[in-house]
């Protein structure tokens, strides 16, 4: 690839020649060795910082959420009226809450909660989205209908759907995930969509329509593989959006139960208080940011990699 | 021009249509029954049959939800189960505060998301551009009831600089109505300036590259006039849509923003509707601002037209 280094390429500078360059040139090879990019996983997370950052942040929360019982933490529930609204200290990392419960280990174990509602809302709004999309996408006739469909439940701001369908059922993760879900599914549905529109003008579709293929064969082989890589990348930012929604609708008292430690719980009781005892409410807040943070730029990273046309348009 | 703009009209109807669909089934489905609720615990089965007669609850759903449409068209978003108010003299009352906070946001963040979005673009993929796509990452994930808490801490708790919390109705006077809106405003603010700045750097990069930019700098137009006078104009179209698309975030934000910063607007009618379960009011809320949202994004696309006089459909 790199073309042999010419003799005006090489000649040194008459200007800015000094002793070093002169005596340096000689060892220069004729030709000079191609640049090897690095394969493997390494080489993708040096051309792809975001990626390496928000993964190995990722992955912490992960291990976080796992291994939360032996990280030194207490029962996250565990009263104790007798050591309210400590300030944080060596025994009490995090201080206590006005229930005198460790807010160490609730910060700690809320993390399964953010990210089990993150991941599951992903992966069932992205599973939902998929179906609906491919079929809107290339079954002509259903499209106005279900399109018409989604454009009304995206015309509810997503919180507010959230909240209208949480005030019919009781708080709960699965009704948290379940509402979430619901909201998201009409933005996956249509990124899907857009995609499928596009590849069924693609001449290898034709060619398989030509020779016969049947068409749930030409959405499955032909279709649905080139959709994976938004669609991942799409899933990443619905991850992040619904940790985000949980913890809102956990704050204004519309999600988990109050018996569940997650980030939005904890900060809605911190809520009273905030004033005076600023930490309830910061260090959920850290752990919330940090990890919406991370996803999205996994999600950045993932998408400047796997998606190049929509990275320039973003 | 009016084919389009009676087309565009005419195609909200659906939507809207749905959305009143899936509140209407929001209620039907509602836990509690409301006869019984009224009937009391002394009524018989044949009581509480004659209560829901009356109240002609026992009719198809159908009939229910066309009668329910048009109750709404003529301004009846029902009676609240826990203050017997009806629900829109309820929002009424309540929406001053919302409205100020959203438009005071709007205008702030639309006044620095659009330069900063063009900066990034002249700037591209130099340290200023990276810097501002950095914020804009971090306007995404840091959700607004943190920054509003920060801003709170820093600004009205630490520094004193601002009111805490709470709220002064305009009709005070401007200052101390909009003293109290700046802290909420900004925190409100974050998402939306990362988004509408994202998309203008975007739609910016797209335009700087083509040829009458080019033939502007050979004119020796200065950098500011072809950036925001020639580039801009033709950037506009993605840049307005996603302010439009905004809105439902500024939604969305208004509920938890007024719930940290303690400003008694529709947020927190609609926080104490949740602990309530009152149903119909959360119900109205959903439904008069999905409408808002509905109508302001058809607004924006009969704006198309006059931004940029190439849209016929």
């Amino acid at each position: 690839m790199n073309p042999p280094p010419t003799a005006t390429a090489l000649a040194p500078d008459p200007i800015t020649t000094t002793a070093e360059a002169v005596t340096a040139a000689p060892d220069l090879p004729d030709i000079l060795p191609p640049v090897k990019p690095r394969h493997g996983l390494v080489g993708f997370m040096r051309r792809h910082p975001a990626v390496a950052v928000g993964g190995a942040l990722v992955l912490t929360m992960l291990l976080i959420a796992l291994l939360a019982p032996w990280l030194g933490t207490v029962d996250p529930t565990a009263l104790a009226p007798a050591r309210r609204t400590r300030e944080p200290s060596a025994a009490f990392w995090f201080g206590t809450d006005m229930l005198g419960r460790d807010i160490y280990s609730r910060v700690l174990y809320g993390t399964r909660v953010s990210l089990t509602v993150g991941f599951s809302v992903a992966i069932l709004a992205s599973l939902a989205g998929l179906a609906i999309g491919l079929v809107s996408g290339y079954i002509r006739w259903a499209d106005g209908f279900i399109m018409r469909v989604m454009d009304g439940l995206m015309s509810i701001p997503p919180i507010l759907l959230a909240v209208a369908l949480m005030a019919l059922t009781r708080g709960s993760v699965g009704n948290v995930i379940t509402a979430i879900t619901i909201a998201e599914i009409p933005r996956v549905s249509r990124l899907v969509r857009g995609v499928v529109l596009s590849l069924r003008e693609q001449p290898y579709v034709d060619a398989a329509v030509a020779a016969g293929t049947r068409t749930p064969m030409i959405i499955l082989r032909h279709i649905l593989p080139n959709t994976l890589a938004p669609m991942t990348v799409q899933a990443t930012y619905v991850c992040a959006s619904a940790m985000i929604v949980e913890a809102i609708l956990s704050f204004i008292g519309a999600g988990t139960p109050p018996t569940v430690p997650s980030w939005g719980n904890i900060m809605a009781e911190g809520r009273a208080l905030w004033q005076v005892k600023p930490y309830i409410v910061f260090f959920p807040s850290v752990f919330l940011s940090v990890t919406v943070l991370a996803v999205n730029l996994l999600g950045d990273g993932l998408r400047d990699a796997l998606d190049p046309q929509l990275a320039k348009r973003l | 021009m009016l084919t389009y703009v009676i087309r565009r009209i005419l195609a909200t109807i659906p939507v809207m249509a749905i959305v009143a669909l899936f509140v209407f089934s929001l209620l039907y489905i509602a836990p509690g029954d409301p006869a019984a609720v009224i009937a009391g615990d002394q009524a018989t089965p044949a009581d509480v049959e004659r209560i829901r007669a009356s109240l002609g609850l026992d009719r198809p759903f159908l009939v229910r939800f066309g009668e329910w449409v048009w109750q709404i068209l003529n301004g009846n978003l029902g009676t609240s189960i826990f203050t017997n108010l009806p629900v829109a003299a309820m929002i009424a009352q309540r929406i001053e505060p919302t409205l100020s906070l959203m438009a005071v946001t709007l205008v702030f963040a639309v006044s620095i998301a659009v330069p900063v979005g063009v900066i990034a673009a002249w700037k591209a993929d130099t340290l200023v551009d990276r810097a501002i796509m950095l914020f804009a990452v971090l306007g995404f994930s840091v959700p607004v009831f943190v920054v509003g808490y920060l801003l709170a801490f820093v600004f009205a708790l630490q520094l004193d600089w601002l009111p805490v919390q709470g709220y002064t109705p305009l009709s005070e006077g401007l200052w101390p109505w909009f003293e109290n809106l700046i802290l909420p405003a900004v925190a409100l603010g974050c998402v939306y300036i990362a988004l509408i700045a994202r998309i203008t750097r975007a739609a910016m990069l797209e335009v700087l590259q083509q040829d009458y930019i080019r033939t502007a700098r050979a004119k020796g137009i200065g950098e500011a006039g072809i950036l925001f006078i020639h580039a801009l104009k033709n950037a506009a179209v993605p840049i307005v849509t996603v302010i439009g698309i905004g809105i439902a975030l500024l939604i969305g934000g208004a509920v938890v923003t007024e719930t940290v910063f303690a400003i008694p607007g529709i947020g927190r009618l609609t926080v104490d509707a949740i602990l309530r379960r009152d149903y119909p009011v959360i119900q109205g809320i959903v439904l008069l601002f999905s409408f808002v949202y509905v109508l302001v994004n058809l607004l924006i696309d009969l704006v198309y037209v006059v931004l940029d006089p190439r849209i016929r459909y």
